[in-house]
């Protein structure tokens, strides 16, 4: 029988990061194209409901993904994220935040960096993200954002829905 | 109003999780907290003074002991938070996980 993949979902408060790690039953190649390539992304970056469509990708150092997540009760969020440095298939980095319609950066809302790697278990891979938010001052403003928004209330709904889904 | 970073700090430290799980069974005195982390009094008033700042508890004083409440608002905005992130990533790992499999029914 194959055991269960991994998923862990580290808090540290004093540095305000957060490290996910997830294991996939899947090649290296494949889970690095899923993360890489926006017609992959748009099929599971949104958590459920929202859905992803990418408005632009240009994969490389100094490139960007100009994505908005749709909620379907309306509300559409626009975010960009920017490439820092990219080793395929190892790792990327890049500075993910929220932008308009037109891809400007919001000025005002802090970015997190992510760091992502990707390394083999065997068959399956690993990736493992560390999501690092400057302090925990511009960690404050996202949540604050992410409460005026509405997000929290979406997130609610999710919660519910996946209790249901387990209990099924 | 106590910010984040305050609220980081004063959970950093295990002794002040551990007061922060004391309290939440009910109000205790300074003075029974101290006892049971077996800390000496002006050490053991450093913590309750940093988990004071940061909003996570209040205190008062009535004659000479002073009883300390959690303040659970501020804890469960903090926690909360850090719940729809981690359901955010569980969901788009499930996401994944589906799409892996129909990539890998498509190549076979």
């Amino acid at each position: 029988m194959k055991s269960k993949l991994r998923f862990d979902f580290l808090v540290d408060r004093r540095e305000s990061t957060m490290t996910i790690r997830r294991e996939y039953a899947a090649k290296r190649q494949l889970v690095w194209d899923c993360h890489t390539k926006s017609e992959l992304l748009d099929q599971w970056f949104s958590p459920k409901p929202l859905t992803t469509k990418t408005k632009s990708m240009d994969f490389r150092d100094g490139g960007h993904w100009h994505y908005v997540m749709i909620d379907p009760s309306g509300p559409e969020y626009w975010g960009r994220m920017d490439y820092k440095k990219i080793r395929p298939i190892d790792n990327y980095t890049a500075l993910d935040g929220f932008s308009d319609a037109s891809g400007a950066v919001n000025p005002n809302l802090p970015r997190s960096e992510w760091n992502v790697t990707f390394s083999d278990q065997g068959t399956r891979t690993l990736v493992e993200n560390v999501v690092s938010f400057q302090s925990a001052e511009a960690l404050q403003k996202v949540m604050d954002m992410g409460m005026k928004e509405g997000m929290t209330s979406a997130m609610d709904r999710l919660d519910e829905l996946l209790v249901v889904l387990v209990r099924r | 109003m106590a910010n984040l970073d305050h609220s980081f700090h004063a959970l950093a430290d295990g002794t002040r999780r551990a007061v922060l799980a004391q309290l939440s069974n009910g109000p205790a005195s300074v003075g029974d907290l101290a006892r049971r982390h077996h800390m000496a009094l002006p050490s053991f008033m450093k913590h309750i003074r940093v988990l004071e700042e940061s909003g996570l508890i209040g205190s008062k004083k009535s004659g000479r002991v002073r009883t300390c409440t959690l303040v659970p608002e501020r804890l469960v905005a903090v926690e909360q938070w850090f719940r729809e992130q981690r359901t955010i990533w569980e969901s788009r790992h499930q996401n994944l996980s589906i799409l892996l499999t129909r990539l890998q029914g498509d190549q076979s």
